[in-house]
């Protein structure tokens, strides 16, 4: 067994028993990346040397008895709209092709304070604002079971590169379904967590009121030592939530009995393609099987949050990406004469056509005469949609949908239909629309060996029912040793 | 002059910087000045992935002034954003608020020209942050962002349309200006651009119960041309409504140097702001606990102080007026009052000396170089007949250029009083010999000639006898003759 | 809600963005079928719905009003496209 197929857990296992050193560890993952880059196009930026030097320095300061936590040493990958001092953050975009950010973001602060080592920047669809990674300004990701199908998005490259072990784990980030939405078309698992439990500054933002950072791994192990890494409080995000510490690894049980689930009968159906129906069903029968209660409940409100969300989220982001602007940083246009056009070049020319669409979609729903009918409605249904999913947690400890309606597609299949693009996230959308924890687990795979995940949904700052839940099932199904990735072309 | 048959409607928008330590929504400096762009950070210059944190003294300050002015505090408020470009405003939004503002439904009482008491509504108070500044280049390379202002608080003031001359607005923003150097939320420069307005005339005929449209004068930074700007305009409106052409709704450049207005904005470019909540802040919920232990901690603000002023020290309303129009003046009274106890005498001085000198200087009260102690002192030697008053002026005029304790520079300028018979007998004598006529006329019955041979006295001494001593002196002199 | 040629260019300009031709046409019909779908909205009472203010439950996160300098000049300029005398230099403002 290569030391690149290990979990972050094994590895870091293995390294507290000085089985293996870091080195060791960063040089298999790089070399994986050599050889599968070229299909399976993950990075932006590979960190190579700084990567293999700091890995030395740690393997110093081990093989000397120094006490640096017991994760130092582990390699990770992060994407590329998160903010690292002296590596380039480009969010896959022109505008930000040579940007070098001069901080790191708060959760790149806590990576560095485990001595966890970056091997680099991962794709996205530009700005995060995509379900496919083709949208990135330098070059589309495959997904790595078939490399002409998309790893889904925006966080493509992040579920890739885990799926294809070119990272132990990543990081993405999740508006509308941005982590678990590539973790299910890849085979591995993501997290988005409640929004509030990690500090979002740093994190570029598209939506800032669902935008939110989360870990993407091979398995429910490594997806609560991450996130017990990343999550507390940050006296720099307003929206951070001041909670007690949780230890997410306690949760790791393999035990669901007494656990009351909700199957919300509209997201297995029209719309659900059959097979994507028929592993939830799967699912449903394996945790009745371990002792938990899985009931059908009804839960209308996809197509209502996937529009709620396209009013927030452009709306949100048209002004965010308001500071690209050609003066301070980022792409200036060589076009100019004066300083309008300086703006409207730069920015013209900055971005893609995904980026430029939303921006349009979010100006239009601002402007003056459509505020009221657009956003300030959308912000009401918000409000309704929360009241439904409380209402449902009043019953149930978690709910069960699927992640996303179908299998990975391919590659160019959606990408002239913005409208159809956008109904890939209706699983997904509502729940960052909620604000709730959510995680994607691969259940199985479809009849042409893409993987299937199921989305586990739980209540505010709950992420700790997801875990037991998850892991439980990962137990019991164990899809990591039955499927893998084949890099069919 | 306005025309008799016409009205002004004037409402200003009062833009004031807080003497916060740091910036609205980061940990840098506020302080003025500084070389460009080092007082900046990340989230103020609006890097990608930063995030606001407000600064929770901006609040304070904004209730302060809100409780200062009468204004209601609101129990829920949030922050919004204005949506713009330009290069001063790195996020290309200001984050302000739009609908629902820390203070609401103020007013200040003012005395208008005629000195009668007029209240002033104010509609609201808000928090903002304040953009950059740009710096331009004469020989044309181009213009140059500076970021240091940016993120600096302002509360902004919102008046109701209810001044009626460009001196009233004078007076209102002085008014203003006045009651929050009190509270001492702002130092309120307006030559380093932190008090500023922005001013809507219109004009209507009188009688008239509507509204005229308005135009809008912004960014204007002094007492001076905001009354010249309110004066030109009104009087272009009224000009444009009597050539029967209809005022346009727009906002205009005052030029100091051509004393016009002109029209300031693209006007293909038309504004549309794109207001709504920044979801990067949370909610403000004031209690009404807050809002008590703030209102505990207000000073005494200028009406009670004058009505006190008034009472204890006997002073007259003008008097009383004058000294508390400026908490600079206030603070030097009661210090210089309490060392001389003599309230008059400080008052006078403050009100005809030191209001000329600054007049002349075209300063403001709080360019006072010297202290109340010193001013006390000053008072105190005229009192005790150390010097005379015509040598108190040349003192304080000493205390403007090189403010020191008054005893020193009367020491170091010798300018000490004589009241040692002896020391003066010899010009007393000299003044006789050279002025017979006076000393027949003052023989003759006409005392008025005394007076003329103090002066000569005077004038010999450089100043430095005692008067009263003189008087006396000449007196026995011409008796013993 | 049907939107013109004339209601993408002002938003456009609002954006500062310049669309050509035929992108106005595909913006417009993307932009048409997006309103459309989301006038889904409509159909959902808010009537008993208030305002909320904020994202979550957090209120009155308020920061110390010290001062902390951490960065410097050199990195905070040092992406500009132009820059001269420690500033931002852009083409020459006229009011």
């Amino acid at each position: 067994m290569e030391i690149y197929e290990l979990t972050a857990h094994e590895l870091i296992e293995k390294l507290n028993k000085k089985e293996i050193t870091s080195t060791q560890i960063t040089e298999s993952y790089l070399k994986r990346i050599e050889e599968k880059e070229k299909d399976v196009q993950a990075f932006v930026t590979v960190t190579d040397k700084n990567a293999l030097e700091q890995a030395k320095e740690i393997d110093e300061k081990i093989a000397n008895g120094e006490q640096i936590g017991n994760l130092a040493g582990i390699p990770i990958g992060i994407k590329d709209n998160i903010c690292t001092k002296g590596v380039k953050t480009t969010c896959s975009s022109k505008m930000l092709e040579n940007f070098v950010s001069p901080y790191n973001a708060t959760v790149v602060e806590k990576l560095n304070n485990e001595n966890i080592i970056s091997l680099g920047k991962l794709n996205l669809d530009e700005f995060a604002m995509g379900s496919s990674t083709e949208h990135s300004y330098f070059h589309p990701t495959h997904n790595p079971w078939n490399l002409n199908k998309v790893p889904g998005g925006s966080s493509g490259g992040s579920a890739a590169a885990v799926s294809a072990n070119m990272v132990p784990w990543a990081l993405g980030s999740d508006t509308g379904g941005s982590i678990r939405q590539p973790a299910s078309l890849c085979g591995v698992v993501g997290l988005k967590p409640t929004y509030g439990l990690i500090s979002r500054y740093g994190l570029v933002a598209f939506a800032s009121s669902l935008d939110q950072i989360g870990p993407i791994t091979k398995d429910v192990e490594d997806s609560a030592i991450l996130l017990n890494m990343i999550a507390g409080h940050d006296e720099k995000d307003s929206t951070s939530i001041n909670k007690e510490k949780v230890d997410y690894t306690k949760s790791l049980v393999k035990d669901v009995k007494g656990l009351k689930i909700g199957l919300p009968k509209e997201f297995i159906g029209e719309g659900i393609n059959e097979e994507v129906k028929n592993a939830i069903l799967e699912a449903k029968k394996t945790y009745e099987k371990l002792g938990a209660t899985v009931e059908e409940c009804s839960l209308d409100i996809g197509k209502t949050a996937l529009a709620v969300y396209y009013i927030i989220a452009c709306a949100e982001a048209s002004s965010n990406l308001g500071r690209f602007d050609g003066i301070r940083y980022g792409y200036r246009t060589e076009k100019f004469d004066n300083l309008r056009e300086i703006y409207i070049n730069s920015r013209t020319e900055g971005f893609g056509p995904e980026v430029k669409r939303r921006i349009i979609l979010g100006t239009y729903v601002l402007s003056s005469g459509y505020y009221d009918a657009y956003y300030k409605k959308a912000q009401r249904v918000r409000t309704v949609i929360k009241n439904e999913y409380q209402k449902l947690f009043e019953k149930y400890d978690l709910l069960l949908t699927p992640t996303s309606p179908t299998v990975a597609f391919g590659i160019g299949e959606k990408v002239d239909n913005p409208l159809e693009m956008y109904l890939a996230d209706i699983c997904s959308v509502p729940i960052n629309i909620a604000g709730l924890p959510a995680m994607s687990l691969p259940a199985t795979v479809n009849s042409e060996g893409m993987p299937i995940g199921i989305q586990l949904i739980g209540k505010h700052f709950d992420e700790e029912t997801i875990f037991r839940a998850a892991y439980t099932f990962e137990q019991e199904t164990k899809f990591r040793e039955k499927y893998q990735p084949k890099f069919n072309k | 002059m306005i025309r008799e048959d016409y009205e002004v409607i004037i409402g200003l928008e009062v833009h004031c910087e807080l003497s916060t330590k740091t910036k609205i929504f980061c940990s840098c400096p506020t302080e003025f000045g500084g070389e460009p762009n080092t007082h900046c950070c990340p989230v103020c210059m609006a890097m990608p992935g930063t995030l606001p944190v407000l600064n929770e003294k901006v609040v304070e300050y904004a209730v302060k002034a809100g409780l200062a002015t009468n204004c209601k505090i609101a129990r829920n408020s949030k922050n919004d954003r204005k949506n713009y470009f330009y290069p001063d405003l790195p996020k290309s939004y200001q984050i302000s608020q739009y609908d629902m503002p820390l203070c609401y439904e103020g007013n200040v009482q003012i005395n208008d020209e005629n000195g009668n008491k007029k209240t002033i509504r104010i509609t609201r108070i808000h928090i903002e942050e304040d953009a950059g500044k740009l710096n331009h280049d004469e020989y044309g390379r181009g213009s140059f962002v500076d970021l240091n202002r940016a993120g600096v608080p302002l509360i902004e003031v919102v008046s109701e349309p209810d001044l009626r001359s460009a001196e009233e607005a004078d007076i209102y923003l002085r008014k203003i200006k006045s009651i929050f150097e009190y509270i001492q939320v702002s130092d309120c420069k307006m030559q380093e651009g932190s008090l500023r307005a922005d001013v809507n005339v219109s004009v209507r005929k009188k009688g008239s119960n509507e509204l005229g449209t308005r135009t809008e004068m912004k960014n204007m930074n002094s007492f001076r041309s905001i009354v010249r700007a309110i004066n030109y305009e009104a009087e272009r409106q009224i000009g444009e409504l009597e050539k029967g052409n209809k005022i346009i709704q727009e906002t205009l450049r005052w030029d100091d140097i051509s004393g016009k207005t002109f029209p300031m904005r693209d006007k293909e470019d038309a504004q549309d702001y794109r207001y709504f909540p920044d979801p990067d802040l949370v909610a403000i919920k004031l209690s009404d606990e807050y809002i008590e232990n703030i209102r505990k901690e207000l000073p005494e603000l200028p009406e009670v102080k004058k009505e006190r002023y008034i009472n204890d020290f006997e002073l007259s309303q003008k008097a009383a007026n004058f000294v508390t129009s400026s908490k600079y003046y206030s603070d030097i009274f009661e210090i210089a009052t309490e060392k001389s106890n003599n309230p008059k005498a400080v008052s006078n001085w403050l009100m005809s000396d030191v209001a000329r000198i600054l007049n002349e200087k075209e300063e403001e009260a709080d360019k006072i170089p010297f202290t109340g102690e010193q001013l006390g002192e000053l008072v105190q030697l005229i009192d005790k007949g150390t010097i005379s008053s015509s040598i108190a002026k040349k003192v304080l005029d000493e205390l403007f250029e090189n403010p020191k304790s008054p005893s020193k520079i009367i020491e170091e300028k010798g300018w000490i009083q004589i009241s040692d018979e002896s020391a003066i007998k010899e010009v007393v004598l000299k003044v006789l010999t050279n002025n017979p006529q006076s000393v027949a006329d003052y023989k003759a019955g006409k005392d008025k000639a005394i007076g003329f041979l103090v002066g000569q006295a005077m004038k010999e001494t450089k100043g430095k006898a005692n008067p009263q001593i003189l008087n006396k002196m000449f007196i026995e002199e011409i008796k013993n003759m | 809600m049907q939107i013109t040629d004339n209601e993408i260019l002002h938003i456009a300009k609002l954006a500062r963005l310049k669309l050509a031709d035929n992108e106005i046409q595909s913006y417009k019909k993307n932009l048409q079928e997006i309103i459309d779908f989301t006038e889904t909205i409509n159909k959902i009472d808010t009537n008993n719905i208030g305002e909320t203010i904020g994202v979550n439950e957090n209120y009155n996160v308020f920061r110390k009003d010290e001062i902390k300098q951490e960065s410097n000049k050199e990195e905070l300029l040092a992406n500009a496209p132009s820059q001269d005398e420690g500033m931002f230099r852009i083409p020459k403002v006229i009011n």
